[in-house]
């Protein structure tokens, strides 16, 4: 069937780099971690079974890049109190079972919640429009790359009825909570190529300044991330800290100017939490003062309060995601894994995503090396 | 594999009925327990298989099947509605060897205010599936409730036929091969595509489908060589072939490149990030087979106009037992069972 042949999935060229990546951890001689911050990456190393790939002495950790995995609780609480005042809520599929203090959105539902799942914010003002008198509000999330395309919307003159709750994030700023957590192992960064494409690769200039730790911008056919990780290991190898782009099929130095321009036009950057993590300083995207008519926060009087009164306990203090999105503590280290936290009623953002570390290891025990399994 | 579940409490949440674990949980801790401790000869509530097999004398089986069908949007890119509740319930009893429908039944609940040009539709496409699984509706029902009170059109199709030999879900062997009938992700994908308005219909069409014929064809072709059967519906190849697995204690070894998949699917299932694994097919089989048969089942199925994409996917083995080990190519992974409905996603 097609698809086989694709330039980007070709396992023999993938077996090369794979030996690449073996050569240059030998070499190092010892352990090495390094980060992805990318859902979309996790997606891919999962997908194609990458990781039996990688050599043992390699940990590629899995870091605070699933958008959905990091809105926090309060914000999931924003979106049910919304649903629960008969608020339309449009938003994307997988945030329906993140969990908020009480509810998640797909119990909101349900309930009798006007929850509609759409694929992109102009549908959300699609559906504005075929609701008229009725309020639409689209609950927001993603990372700068998502977030360009609910600003594209919020400057194209929506409908009345259509505001947006934005749960937006930016990447560069928890990169940095990351490399300055006091036991962080982690010794370089493969960036994402979409939000790259954005923002340009020179956004992580400062932050090879200030940290000397590399970073590589990889796309996400098996091939773009091998490659990455072969480049990202050599540049941990021989100390150098610099950014290099291995996505330059799509990502330039500058980034798409006219898509930032658009981005800081409708958004600013301003502090919050990132669930499992830590309060990121500007790493929430909020509406600026000007679009404050389309800001759902700034439209409705939304009282998560009232929803607390039914809150179980608070387990996600109990929750030590941050710490093993960070690499410096397993599933195993958390008290409530496999017994309050479970993937039916998860308490943090690493059993809630199919790729989140604690999903995999509550699925399978851990990470089961398969390569001598016979047919 | 952990098996540790949530218990029971609150309301009922509609990752319940999307066919994965969320499902069985509500199925096994609620409808079953009771009904499994009282006497039953035969194939029963407690084998969770396709549908019920009860012996009547002369080395016979009767059995039995129900589903009751409700899909969003009720007409779709191939098929409707009447298509498909004519096919599920064809399919569960060729699934269990009973590969002529004696009968079916059809219990039609509708909303006040249905279209009856729509129902109409519904009609003619019941008429034509059965005409196509040589099978026809013996009894029915009609109920008509309030508007709001039920959404559109709910229809349970209960089947009956006759077999001599019970094929059940839960006989692989170490060694024995998984084939599938055809491409698989089809169903799920399009209606998916439909229901979200998600523009990407394309070729994207679902495979609703009788497939009684073809699965006679596999039997007359392997015979006792075919050691489980199961449809894969909701929760797709990955649920089923995990059921499979785990009732029969074994555990399978996939190659994802010899796996059928159209170009649509492939591509919907990489836009949407939903992998085609994990969703429903209907008009699909899974079929374990013994390794020297298996070449033998492959043709046969081949031969038969839906079972042309017919492939070996997979083999069993003894080790990681319960679980689905998925070859890509690049590497090894574990398969992962669906929970709840598969949702289009944005990370």
């Amino acid at each position: 069937m097609a698809g086989e042949s694709l330039k980007f999935r070709d396992p023999e060229l993938a077996k090369a780099l794979a030996a690449a990546l073996a050569r240059h951890v030998e070499e190092i001689g010892r352990p090495v971690s390094v980060m992805h911050v990318c859902g979309s990456h996790e997606q891919a190393i999962a997908k194609f079974g990458l990781r039996s790939m990688f050599p043992k002495l390699l940990t590629v950790i899995m870091g605070p890049g699933c958008p959905v995995c990091v809105t926090d609780v309060p914000e999931v609480d924003e979106g049910v109190v919304l649903a629960e005042q008969g608020v339309h809520i449009a938003t994307y599929g997988d945030m329906l079972k993140v969990p908020g203090t009480v509810k998640s959105l797909a119990d909101a539902q349900a309930t009798g919640g006007k929850i509609h799942i759409v694929y992109s914010p102009a549908q959300a003002v699609e559906l504005a429009r075929s609701l008229p008198g009725e309020e639409v509000v689209f609950f927001a999330t993603g990372f700068e790359t998502t977030a360009v395309a609910t600003a594209a919307v919020i400057v194209d003159d929506p409908p009345k009825n259509f505001s947006v709750l934005s749960a937006h994030k930016y990447i560069p700023p928890v990169m940095e909570i990351v490399a300055e957590m006091p036991e962080s192992r982690v010794e370089g960064f493969l960036a994402a190529g979409h939000a790259a494409t954005i923002t340009g690769w020179a956004v992580f200039e400062p932050f090879i300044e200030r940290h000397k730790l590399p970073v590589v911008v990889a796309g996400f056919e098996p091939l773009d991330i091998l490659a990455g990780l072969v480049e990202l290991v050599e540049l941990v190898k021989n100390g150098t800290p610099k950014v290099v782009n291995m996505f330059p099929r799509c990502v330039t130095r500058e980034g798409n100017r006219a898509a930032q321009a658009q981005l800081w036009r409708v958004f600013r950057p301003v502090g919050g939490r990132w669930r499992g993590i830590a309060h990121v300083p500007n790493g929430n995207l909020r509406l600026r003062d000007e679009y404050a008519h389309l800001d759902a926060r700034r439209r409705f009087t939304i009282d998560v309060k009232k929803l607390w009164d039914y809150a179980p306990t608070h387990l996600a203090n109990q929750c030590i995601c941050g710490d093993i999105m960070a690499g410096i503590k397993n599933p195993y280290d958390c008290k409530l894994f496999n017994k309050e936290c479970v993937p039916e009623t998860p308490v943090g953002a690493c059993m809630v995503s199919n790729e989140g570390t604690c999903k995999i290891w509550h699925l399978y025990g851990g990470v089961p090396d398969l390569s001598e399994v016979s047919a | 594999m952990t098996s540790s579940v949530a218990p029971l409490s609150g309301r009922v949440t509609l990752k319940q009925g999307g066919g994965g674990r969320a499902m069985r949980n509500l199925i096994e801790k609620l409808f079953i327990r009771d009904f499994a401790a009282m006497p039953f000869e035969g194939v029963g509530l407690a084998a969770m298989d396709d549908g019920a097999a009860i012996p009547i004398g002369d080395g016979r089986y009767l059995v039995v099947t129900t589903d009751s069908h409700v899909i969003h949007p009720i007409f779709f890119p191939g098929g409707d509605i009447g298509r498909i509740s004519i096919s599920g319930t064809v399919n569960d009893l060729a699934m269990m060897g009973a590969t002529r429908p004696l009968g079916i039944t059809c219990g039609v609940i509708l909303e006040e205010g249905f279209d009856i040009e729509k129902l109409e539709a519904i009609q003619r496409s019941l008429v034509a599936t059965c005409l196509e699984a040589g099978t026809v509706v013996i009894t029915g029902d009609t109920k008509v409730m309030g508007r709001g009170e039920i959404d559109g059109i709910v229809i349970n199709t209960t089947g009956v036929g006759i077999t001599r030999r019970v094929v059940r879900d839960n006989g692989l062997r170490a060694g024995d091969r998984i084939i599938v009938t055809g491409t698989i992700g089809d169903h799920g994908l399009a209606v998916m595509s439909a229901r979200h308005d998600l523009a990407l219909e394309g070729d994207l069409v679902s495979d609703v489908a009788p497939i009684n014929e073809l699965i006679e064809a596999a039997l007359e072709a392997a015979g006792d060589a075919i050691t489980a059967m199961k449809d894969p519906t909701r929760g797709g190849v990955a649920s089923a072939l995990h059921e499979m697995a785990s009732k029969s204690d074994v555990g399978i070894l996939l190659s994802e490149h010899s796996i059928p998949l159209t170009d649509a699917a492939r591509a919907a299932g990489e836009i949407l990030g939903i992998d085609p694994l994990h969703v429903a097919n209907e008009g699909k089989a899974l079929i374990g087979v013994r390794a020297d048969a298996a070449d033998k089942l492959l043709a046969a199925l081949r031969a038969h106009p839906r079972g042309r994409d017919a492939a070996i996917i997979g083999t069993c083995t003894t080790e990681r037992l319960g679980s689905i080990i998925l070859d890509t190519g690049f590497g090894r992974r574990l398969l992962a069972e669906p929970e709840g409905e598969p949702l289009p996603r944005i990370c």
